[in-house]
């Protein structure tokens, strides 16, 4: 769906591994992926997929690669009928919306409309429903939504407990260094064979 | 009572026996014996592993750093619950092994409040009622018990995550973590105390004895149980006999002098 506020991306904890292009293109990078399989519930659409074989994620890249070198992606270029669209966001909004009016007014379907969920910011692919009321009938979820747990834990929580730990360690170190140890009792003597003895000199001169 | 109703944890201590011993000098103390040292030295390499397996996961920076000691991610994310497993079910037995002497009382209760003074190093010799563990050991124990269920339960639910619902999911990972914080910090002060806060305390380790100066200085308790002798009598005694030996050296060391200038 190449949400403009990624699920997937939440929850995903190896470096590099899904990144969202400006864009808007979410593509994973299969040599970063580590196969933890968070992206698959950080996901509202259900849309990555496990690879038994490689033991990673893959979904859809809406055909990045092509769209760097100025191409349109191969399912557009592909579709016989014309019916789907390739462009920039606010374009492809207006003919969604153009022909959600033609259902709405010419084919009797009262509902039609563009689902592009504001939930999360919006998708980068969207689609026009006969009945927005319920995209549910498409698979679609209704307000797509990111349990929040995800953005907290990431962005608030981690650094925060990686602090603590950091500072667990500093305390540690400098109870050493100001407070000390706690010897068995008694304590033996320090021994100082090794140092000069000024006591035993003076017991010499004497005696 | 026959071998086969024979608890299975019992059974495996009484193995453990057999392939090690322990060797108790004169003024020390068995404190703890093979099977104890084998299952904690067990637990403390599976718990190292999946912390550091877990941390390669657990946060984009640290990613770099420790997923290449795995074998890389891939491999790391496929290690780090084999790992934990492995933690869960050497602290099982740890837990059986422990779970009497660990039991909480009021003495523990009583330590506890004066944690202050403890760590600050105020007394220098611990209470009359510390015995064999003191309340901060058993706290330690006791988080690990949670943790370690904690760990299970989320642990089995992330790994198995095709069967698990995406809210659940989302819950057992952020739980999961928790328990692991929850362990470092307590790993980090345990770590600690074994070894440079309290010399003498790491040898009950690795040869599982410890001297009696040590044994009453630190578990006042459990010494006058082993050894039924009271403690700062002990230590007294100990003072007298450290005081009368440095007189004896002293006086020798004079005899020597006298004698050189002969």
């Amino acid at each position: 769906m190449h949400c403009e506020d990624p699920g997937c991306l939440r929850a995903c904890p190896a470096d590099g591994a899904i990144i969202k292009y400006e864009n808007g293109i979410v593509d994973f990078q299969q040599d970063n992926c580590i196969g933890c399989g968070y992206c698959i519930s950080g996901c509202p659409f259900d849309i990555p997929k496990f690879n038994q074989k490689t033991k990673k994620v893959y979904k859809c890249t809406l055909c990045s690669d092509r769209v760097g070198q100025g191409l349109e992606p191969a399912c557009i270029k592909a579709c016989p009928t014309g019916c789907l669209h390739f462009g920039a966001k606010e374009e492809m909004v207006q003919i969604a919306g153009l022909r959600a009016k033609q259902l709405r007014e010419e084919s009797g379907f009262a509902a039609a409309g563009v689902y592009d969920p504001p939930s999360i910011k919006g998708t980068h692919v969207i689609y026009v429903l006969h009945d927005l009321d319920n995209p549910e009938r498409y698979g679609l979820p209704k307000v797509p939504v990111i349990p929040p747990s995800y953005t907290v834990w990431k962005w608030l929580a981690k650094p925060t407990g990686l602090l603590m730990a950091g500072l667990g360690l500093l305390a540690v170190v400098f109870h050493r260094i100001g407070i000390g140890t706690k010897l068995p009792q008694p304590e033996e003597p320090p021994i100082v064979e090794s140092q000069p003895n000024p006591g035993a000199a003076k017991r010499k001169e004497q005696p | 009572m026959s071998t086969s109703v024979e608890r299975f944890d019992e059974r495996a201590r009484r193995e453990a026996e057999r392939v090690g011993q322990t060797v108790v000098h004169r003024g020390e103390l068995l404190r703890h014996p093979v099977y104890t040292r084998v299952l904690h030295w067990l637990v403390a390499i599976s718990f190292v592993l999946s912390l550091l397996s877990g941390f390669a996961v657990y946060s984009p920076w640290l990613f770099k750093f420790l997923a290449p000691l795995f074998g890389g991610g891939p491999m790391t994310r496929l290690l780090h619950p084999w790992f934990g497993l492995f933690f869960n079910v050497f602290f099982f037995f740890q837990f059986l092994n422990w779970f009497t002497p660990m039991l909480w009382t009021n003495d523990d209760t009583r330590w506890l409040k004066r944690i202050r003074q403890y760590t600050t190093n105020q007394e220098k010799m611990e209470p009359a009622n510390v015995g064999f563990f003191n309340g901060g050991q058993k706290l330690y124990f006791w988080a690990i018990v949670l943790s370690a269920v904690l760990f299970l339960i989320t642990g089995l639910l992330l790994w198995f995550d095709d069967f698990t619902p995406r809210w659940v999911v989302a819950v057992s990972y952020v739980v999961h973590d928790l328990a692991a914080l929850l362990m470092l910090v307590g790993f980090i002060v345990h770590v600690y105390e074994g070894t440079g806060a309290q010399p003498g305390t790491f040898r009950a380790m690795v040869n599982g004895t410890v001297t009696q100066k040590w044994a009453w200085t630190h578990h006042p308790a459990w010494y006058r149980a082993v050894t039924g002798r009271d403690p700062y009598e002990s230590c007294e005694r100990e003072k007298r006999r450290q005081a009368d030996r440095e007189e004896a050296m002293a006086e020798w060391e004079r005899k020597q002098d006298r004698g050189d200038q002969l």
